[in-house]
């Protein structure tokens, strides 16, 4: 290392990049969302293929590479198959540390929802639990217009 | 396949923070390791593959960034985005296909300059995902928690695997965090996400790697120790984390079943002298353990506490201290390789398993929760 | 096991501003789909998938992940290649070692950009050293204008020699029903449209677009029974050098062009390209392009290019046609503008160019632009190679 580094202090650019993005829902994104939004709403897509119902919707199966054809209007409702309690907080989570991210099985649909719970003590919260979406006051097509799903009953 | 052998290796120090050091002065410094490792000069290097992520680096085109200390100058080269290991399986098939009979390929991350949270939370998908503020960690969580629940596997014995890769670290000079702790320690350490704790979790370090491929003929001419490659495949699982019930890891089977076969191996657990895996979280080097047949399905954790998988086990698993050691995100996976070649070559040092190292294994991971992953199967003997 | 390897099918969306009605991965699948299509095969053939773009443009990391359900990569081997402008290109290459190695009989190849969803100078800038020359870079438009000083400089070319290569590739594009611009300019028109950079003006300068493409490569023994026209890949050569804008010295004169093309013709045994080669989509990014570089291609000597474009030489009809498609003066998705060209030759050497196509086309050439001045160049055959 050469003498001069030993006497210095390094510089270190700050930079922040900001490159904006819309990004293009699609069609099939966008009723999906419009209808979370306007109906309080969640649908699936079904493969006609395999007869999986795909939920978030796809415009084409990712297992059999097909179109898929039909709206299926889900209950909302589901099961917990997995969880995590986040304690370390981030700038872009949606809640405060701690709350919990859950993998959920909608009933109708075959494959799975991630999203956040709340309204739950997490201590409490287990696999195999039933939940339902409670959906934010203010919506404008967005997967937080669910505001997060919680245990029923 | 024609014989194909990687004849030259190098890597730097791996660091939280290699301040001095830019993308270009990491790689250059890999690369006249590996250079000096082959005794080659850089007019004896066909063709080059950088491999880089633009995300990481803050940098579009970020192959910009390091062509030229790659030794690209007046040949041909290309870029891989992604984990090391794609990359040297590109670099290998431009001298399969008869073009070139040298390739170098290098890789680097300098996960110190940036939010690592906000880089990976862009793997997401910006419609459907992205708002939820999922991270690497926190996706990983639900995976271990999914994995874990399963198959009955505990907290304790994923930390064994930190003590294990903690400790082997402590023998490897170019790891960023070799320790000395216990399974009390690691329970103890402050809690990321359910259930990872911080040592759980492999650091996020600055460093570079390379290693360069070549064909048979050109091989015998440089080195009297080329490492051959023995089979190699790769393999991608469906993208939404949903699509997928995270337990299993589906894409690492049909990529390490068509590597064996490649590589004529039918028994991986006896035949394998050591493995190299892609251990960003204790719960991973578990369910890849599993998905490379070392243990049955569900078996990871009892292998994790039985010593198996030991410097000095039967099937030693990241002596190197693997990722848990040291992370420079898309190197990870390369850093693998070279650590898989100075085994065979019997260089390895304090990390060395055994004096007979006759097949050794590496492997590379691209994507959220495993998504994807590379296999590749080295060897001492051409046949 | 080095086999002979060919482009066998090519699909591309119908290039647009901007896609309203499909997402990222919507627009990937529409490439696909045709291209599956034009093979007559389906997903369950196709042994691996490679795929890139840039980054910045959509904001998306690991996108050989993020793209499965629309590329089709589901438990297959998948992977990302990309180096900026050329991306394209350097898929091209990369789908022709892949398969000619004999890893992959079959491999599906897919450049893409939805340019629409990002400010584009704002992601390009941020390919610079953020050090050194991030806070003077203003994009790709002011340094290419630079270039064409520096032309107008040492060899006494004008704006209207630009605009006649301009008016020639528009003229192209409308032929090509994929094209995104599909006008019917005069030189007037090119002449008095905005400046954007002297001397660079609107119609000068490619336009951004979203769309896709997606090549099929095959190897021999399979390519010939997919297509009765496989596009054997001959030879292919590049060079990116330099990491800086700066270090880009020669700036009448494109350097990578110059090395990649010596290698090129090298490995093909040309000495006359102009004579030998039938057909050219060439990235060429904005007019003055059109110009230099075919004289570091050695299609004509340094200052010459003006008289071959005005000779018509350039034109459909004339001795070399350059960028039948209208090029990317007419297309501009980065990501796979470079494999457009690839695929636009590939559909010259199968006869199935439609209103675009060039008569009895043996050899043709795409090459790549981008980055830091980068070049790459691929040459396709009618006949299989020895």
């Amino acid at each position: 290392m050469h003498e001069f580094w030993r006497n210095v202090e390094p510089i270190i650019y700050e930079g922040r990049i900001k490159v904006p993005y819309s990004w293009q829902a699609g069609e099939t994104a966008t009723y999906f969302l419009t209808r979370l939004r306007d109906e309080q709403k969640i649908v699936g897509k079904k493969c006609p293929k395999c007869r999986k119902v795909l939920v978030p919707p796809r415009k084409n199966c990712p297992f059999c590479f097909v179109h898929t054809d039909a709206w299926v209007e889900l209950s909302g409702e589901g099961e917990v198959e997995t969880f995590t309690i986040v304690r370390r907080g981030t700038r872009i989570q949606p809640r405060k540390t701690p709350f919990a991210y859950a993998v959920i099985r909608l009933d109708g649909a075959d494959t799975r929802f991630v999203h956040v719970l709340g309204e739950v003590e997490l201590g409490k919260i287990k696999e195999g639990m039933r939940v339902k979406p409670v959906f934010a006051q203010e919506r404008k097509g967005s997967p937080l217009d669910i505001a997060y799903f919680k245990p029923v009953g | 396949m024609e014989r194909i052998a990687i004849v030259g290796v190098g890597q730097t120090k791996h660091e939280a923070r290699k301040i001095q050091d830019s993308f270009a002065d990491m790689v250059y410094e890999a690369v006249k390791m590996a250079l000096e490792d082959a005794g080659m000069g850089v007019n004896q290097v066909d063709n080059v593959i950088t491999t880089s992520n633009d995300f990481w680096d803050g940098r579009t085109i970020s192959s910009m960034a390091t062509g030229d200390v790659s030794g690209a100058r007046g040949k041909n080269v290309s870029c891989v985005e992604g984990d090391g290991t794609f990359g040297a399986f590109y670099g290998m098939t431009r001298i399969l296909s008869g073009s070139y009979g040298t390739t170098l390929v290098t890789a680097y991350s300098k996960g110190s300059e940036s939010e690592s949270p906000m880089i990976t939370n862009a793997a997401f998908d910006p419609i459907y995902m992205r708002c939820l503020g999922l991270d690497l960690v926190t996706a990983c969580a639900l995976q271990a928690r999914r994995y874990m629940k399963r198959y009955g596997i505990t907290e304790e014995q994923m930390a064994m695997i930190s003590v294990k890769n903690h400790l082997n670290a402590l023998s490897n000079p170019n790891a960023h965090l070799g320790l000395k702790i216990t399974v009390d320690d690691v329970m103890k350490s402050r809690k990321v996400s359910d259930p990872l704790k911080l040592l759980d979790c492999s650091p996020v370090s600055d460093g570079a790697a390379c290693i360069i491929l070549a064909n048979e003929e050109r091989a015998r001419k440089i080195t009297d120790k080329p490492v051959w490659v023995k089979g190699v495949s790769f393999c991608a699982d469906a993208y939404l984390l949903g699509d997928r019930d995270l337990a299993e890891c589906k894409a690492l089977e049909k990529a390490a079943r068509k590597a064996y076969g490649m590589a004529g191996i039918r028994d991986p657990r006896r035949e394998i002298d050591v493995a190299e895996v892609y251990d960003a979280f204790t719960y991973q080097e578990s369910m890849w353990t599993e998905g490379l047949g070392f243990c049955g399905p569900g078996e990871g954790g009892k292998l994790a506490v039985s010593g198996a998988t030991a410097k000095g086990g039967d099937i030693p698993v990241n002596p190197s201290g693997g990722l848990l050691g040291a992370h420079p995100v898309i190197a990870g996976g390369l850093i693998r390789m070279v650590e898989a070649v100075r085994q065979i070559r019997g260089q390895a040092g304090a990390m060395q398993v055994k004096d007979n190292v006759k097949i050794a294994l590496a492997h590379g991971v691209n994507g959220v929760c495993g998504q994807s992953h590379c296999v590749w199967l080295l060897g001492r003997n051409p046949n | 096991m080095a086999r002979r390897t060919a482009i066998v099918a090519t699909g591309q969306t119908y290039h647009k501003s901007i896609r309203r009605d499909v997402n990222g991965q919507e627009l990937i699948n529409e490439a696909v789909v045709r291209s599956l299509e034009d093979a007559q095969l389906t997903m369950d053939d196709i042994d691996g998938v490679i795929i890139g773009n840039m980054d910045h443009f959509e904001g998306i990391n690991y996108v050989d992940c993020w793209s499965i359900d629309g590329s089709g990569g589901y438990m297959k081997p998948t992977m990302k290649l990309t180096t900026g402008g050329t991306t394209g290109a350097t898929l091209a290459i990369a789908g022709y070692h892949m398969v000619a190695s004999g890893m992959f009989d079959k491999l599906l190849v897919i450049g893409w950009e939805k340019n629409s969803e990002s400010d584009t100078t704002g992601g390009i800038i941020t390919c610079t050293d953020p050090i050194v020359e991030r806070p003077i870079v203003a994009g790709a438009i002011s340094g290419l204008a630079c270039e064409a000083q520096a032309y107008m400089h040492k060899y006494g070319a004008t704006p209207r020699d630009a605009a006649r290569v301009s008016v020639r590739d528009h003229k192209h594009g409308c032929n090509n029903p994929h094209a995104h611009l599909r006008l019917d300019l005069t030189i007037e028109d090119v002449l008095h449209s905005p400046v954007l950079a002297d001397p660079l003006r609107l119609h000068d300068m490619c336009p951004r677009t979203d769309g896709a493409c997606a090549v099929i490569f095959a190897c021999e023994g399979i390519a010939e029974k997919i297509t009765s026209a496989p596009a054997w890949v001959l030879a292919t050569a590049n060079r990116h050098m330099f990491s800086d804008y700066s270090d880009v010295v020669q700036m009448a004169s494109l350097l990578s062009m110059v090395e990649a093309s010596k290698e090129l013709w090298g490995k093909l045994g040309i000495k006359e390209p102009l004579k030998k080669v039938d057909v050219i989509e060439m990235y060429q990014p904005y007019s003055w392009a059109g110009m230099m570089w075919i004289e570091d291609m050695g299609l004509c000597k340094k200052g010459e290019g003006p008289r071959l474009i005005w000779d018509g030489v350039t034109d459909m009809g004339g001795e070399l046609p350059i960028n039948p498609s209208g090029g990317v003066i007419c297309t501009n998705p980065i990501g796979a503008t470079g494999l457009i060209r690839a695929a636009e030759i590939a559909l010259q050497i199968q006869g199935k160019a439609d209103k675009r196509q060039v008569p009895d086309v043996q050899l043709g050439v795409s090459t790549g632009f981008g980055g830091n001045w980068w070049t790459d160049m691929i040459a396709f055959g009618k006949k299989k190679p020895a």
